[in-house]
């Protein structure tokens, strides 16, 4: 694997979620999507623990579940993450000049799909269910309504600044 | 059958509901759905909260009360504010009109005319929704209450009847007649496949007597559908009504939602609706005092499509990876932890209170000859009035699109509806009379699915479409069964090659091979319908797919392998707006020069041509 772990792993807190969970095998899931939250991703030595501390999970398992779902990430996210529906109903209403305006603006290159400061990441979802606003595009949980290429340089402008 | 007495007298409960709402004087209903929090609905609660209203508990209050409810469906509108007793609903308000509304309706008994819905074909301000083309031809059942109550407070449920089905139930004590009320009442599984509701909880309670489960698939994934997600952030008791019916029907004592992780909204309601229905005993222990307990958990999903297969989405929720699982055994007999589990959609469920109430005659009533009551449909695409609806069964896609739907945006040519998602297939123009049931779209080569409703218009191109879905269910497969996996990956490479411009003939006759091939030899749903889209373009644009390979173009003008943009040298007033509306720097010019487009660079976004004000840029 090529993924750095940039975070060092706090087992205190990850046993603070394993407890809160159980440490039951059936929620494998939500134990990782507590993980992400905490570390904007899933970083290796984290679901080596999570696979030893629970009973009849191996880490391979743990590994398995976490690249299954579309939800997990093994590379750190942005601050800021952009997601780009691509539903039918967006994707029919101009959803891929949005995302290639992004990725010009961040300069993403190469399938990059994170911005080298950390500052943003930037994935496809196929539907967020706010097709009647499509192309519609989320940037940490807040929806940006009927986007176009111009209208989302002048958020990604804003949010820069916002930063700065 | 003996009865059970109740510990609580549900049509009391009911009074004093009602009651409340009345002493909260003017209700003003403000859209908090997905779509109007995106156009900034919470602004326009907080402006009105800051000119006096009081936000929607139910309090002893007399004067003016906003109500945050779920999704009325019209989200293009959106913001929407309805004021019932002042027979009006206004359509995209901001925070700057909301004084306005305030000053000159609310105060004065003013109309805001401008801000009322303006009919696309006869330009007229509408002031009632019940006048409104989109809802005027709606039944709404599924969705009766979303819009009109505030979701996140459970007396609002009651005052509109819920419960009471489910304490009638208890009180009555025969899950049998439950059973056959719902038999009866002719409901049919609205996730996509149709299967009679009432056969199925009569085959999970023949299981009766150990540990079983009632799950709720809400991993609502058809990408473009959304009436699920509604229902749950606009009427969350319902759903749970729902469930803790089937629950008693099939004596299961615990029950899962399964939602998409997408949804965080609809995850926030449900979690407070169960909340709130515990404290009221309505869920948990010992529910009314009878001896009926259900306990109900939510599981968030992780994003997969697949998990909408039920046995996949009983792998997820025990916290493996989601891959459906060989039926027999069917989940009824050995599902959830190997125990008898009834899985039903969201909106099966949410019909089933209402089913319930008003009797299974009523519900059949409504619908064609196999197909009864209503279903929701999520309209998008090129229509003037995109949203979601609800029609009774056997509506035409004609009074779908043209009459509900105000027909093509921008005066376009109708060209297809794609119906059912990745799993469906298009509707052409010869389909727009017949009635829409789950028998007569298996017959036109497509399904009803969960109700996706994408309208295409000439400006789109169906191969591309066709690439689009093939893409997705490619991406989806889970890689358990060896045809969806490479077949849908070998489908995928075909189809980009012919939208690329490097497709041959040959390619069709491969396409369908494989498409056969992919249909036959896969385990669950996913596989067994993603050529779907394929196999009904080919049936019905066959000549697009031709034009595609052997003329090296689309129809359409939307494949970029197909199509060149340039700037017209004699036109062009070298303004640069093109230069700097372009996302790949592809224009290079000097002010006041014509400009010239790098074609290597150029993506074929449009994004110039749209933006040139001298309309010098063309499709060559």
């Amino acid at each position: 694997m090529t993924v750095e772990n940039h975070h060092k792993i706090n087992t205190s807190k990850l046993d603070e979620i394993l407890k809160s969970y159980e440490y039951k095998k059936s929620n494998l899931i939500a134990i990782l999507q507590k993980v992400q939250e905490v570390y904007r991703y899933l970083p290796e030595d984290a679901m080596i623990y999570i696979g030893t501390k629970i009973e009849g999970l191996s880490p391979a398992t743990v590994f398995g579940v976490a690249t299954f779902y579309a939800q997990f990430s093994l590379e750190p996210k942005g601050k800021y993450e952009i997601k780009v529906c691509d539903g039918t109903a967006c994707h029919v209403r101009g959803s891929m000049p949005v995302l290639n305006a992004i990725k010009n603006k961040l300069e993403l290159k190469d399938g990059a799909m994170t911005t080298e400061d950390g500052l943003f990441s930037l994935e496809t979802v196929s539907c967020l269910g706010a097709c009647g606003l499509a192309p519609v595009v989320v940037i940490n949980d807040k929806v940006y309504p009927q986007m176009t290429s111009d209208a989302i340089s002048i958020v990604l402008d804003t949010l820069l600044k916002e930063d700065r | 059958m003996e009865k059970t007495s109740l510990n609580i007298n549900i049509k009391e409960e009911q009074k004093k509901a009602q009651e409340a709402i009345k002493k909260q004087g003017l209700r003003v209903l403000v859209c908090a759905g997905t779509g109007c929090v995106a156009n900034g609905s919470l602004k326009v609660i907080e402006k009105f909260k800051e000119l006096g209203a009081d936000v929607s508990i139910l309090t002893d209050y007399d004067k003016m009360t906003i109500v945050p409810t779920g999704c009325h469906g019209f989200c293009e509108q959106g913001v929407l504010v309805i004021i019932p007793d002042k027979d009006v609903t206004y359509v995209r308000v901001k925070v700057s009109d909301v004084e306005e509304i305030y000053e000159s309706h609310i105060r004065n008994d003013k109309p805001v005319e401008r801000l009322l819905y303006t009919d696309p074909k006869t330009h007229e301000h509408i002031r009632k929704s019940e006048d409104i083309n989109f809802y005027a031809k709606q039944t709404r059942t599924a969705l009766a209450n979303c819009g009109h109550i505030n979701a996140e407070c459970i007396d609002e449920a009651i005052a509109v009847r819920g419960y009471e089905a489910l304490a009638n139930v208890i009180e009555a004590n025969d899950p049998d007649a439950v059973i056959a009320e719902i038999e009866k009442s002719g409901l049919r599984g609205r996730g996509g496949g149709g299967f009679p509701t009432g056969r199925k909880w009569r085959f999970t309670a023949a299981n009766r007597g150990g540990k079983s489960y009632v799950v709720c698939n809400g991993d609502e994934g058809d990408p473009g559908a959304f009436m699920d997600r509604s229902i749950m952030e606009g009427d969350p008791h319902k759903l749970l009504e729902g469930m803790a019916i089937a629950a008693f029907a099939i004596g299961a004592d615990e029950g899962y939602i399964y939602v998409r992780a997408e949804y965080p909204l609809a995850i926030k309601r449900l979690r407070k609706a169960i909340a709130d229905a515990e404290e009221r005993n309505f869920l948990g222990k010992n529910i009314m005092g009878s001896d009926f307990s259900f306990t109900l958990h939510i599981k968030e999903g992780a994003g997969a499509f697949v998990c909408g297969e039920e046995t996949a989405l009983i792998a997820s929720i025990e916290g493996e990876r989601g891959m459906p699982r060989p039926k027999p055994p069917f989940p009824a007999n050995k599902g959830l932890f190997g125990r008898p589990t009834l899985i039903n959609n969201v909106e099966t469920l949410a019909n089933v209170p209402v089913i319930m109430l008003k009797g299974a005659d009523w519900f059949a009533s409504m619908g064609t000859e196999t197909s009864k009551g209503t279903k929701t449909f999520a309209l998008t695409g090129e229509v003037n009035n995109t949203g979601l609806i609800e029609v009774p069964m056997g509506t035409t896609l004609r009074e779908i699109v043209f009459d509900i739907g105000g027909g093509i945006r921008g005066g376009k040519k109708f060209k297809a509806v794609q119906i059912g998602g990745p799993s469906g297939g298009c509707l052409t123009e010869e389909h727009l009379d017949i009635p829409m049931d789950y028998d007569n779209l298996i017959k036109a080569g497509a399904m009803v699915g969960s109700g996706g409703l994408v309208v295409m218009a000439e400006n789109t191109c169906i191969v591309e479409v066709a690439r689009f879905f093939m893409n997705f269910t490619q991406h989806e497969s889970c890689g358990k069964c060896v045809p969806c996996r490479e077949g849908t990956k070998n489908m995928l490479k075909i189809l980009e090659k012919i939208v690329a411009g490097k497709g041959e003939m040959s390619d069709l006759d491969l396409l369908e091979e494989l498409a056969h091939s992919v249909k036959e030899g896969s385990l669950c749903g996913l596989g067994k319908t993603a050529p779907n889209p394929v196999l009904s373009t080919l049936k019905y644009f066959r000549d697009e797919y031709i034009a595609h390979i052997k003329d090296k173009k689309c129809p359409a003008g939307v494949c970029a392998a197909m199509k060149k943009i340039v700037i017209v040298p004699e036109l062009c007033k070298g303004c640069t707006k093109c230069a700097r509306t372009c996302p790949v720097g592809a224009i290079e010019g000097v002010v006041k020069q014509p400009h010239k487009i790098n074609q290597e660079k150029c993506i074929k976004c449009e994004a110039c041509m749209t933006n040139c004000p001298f309309r010098a840029i063309v499709l060559e």
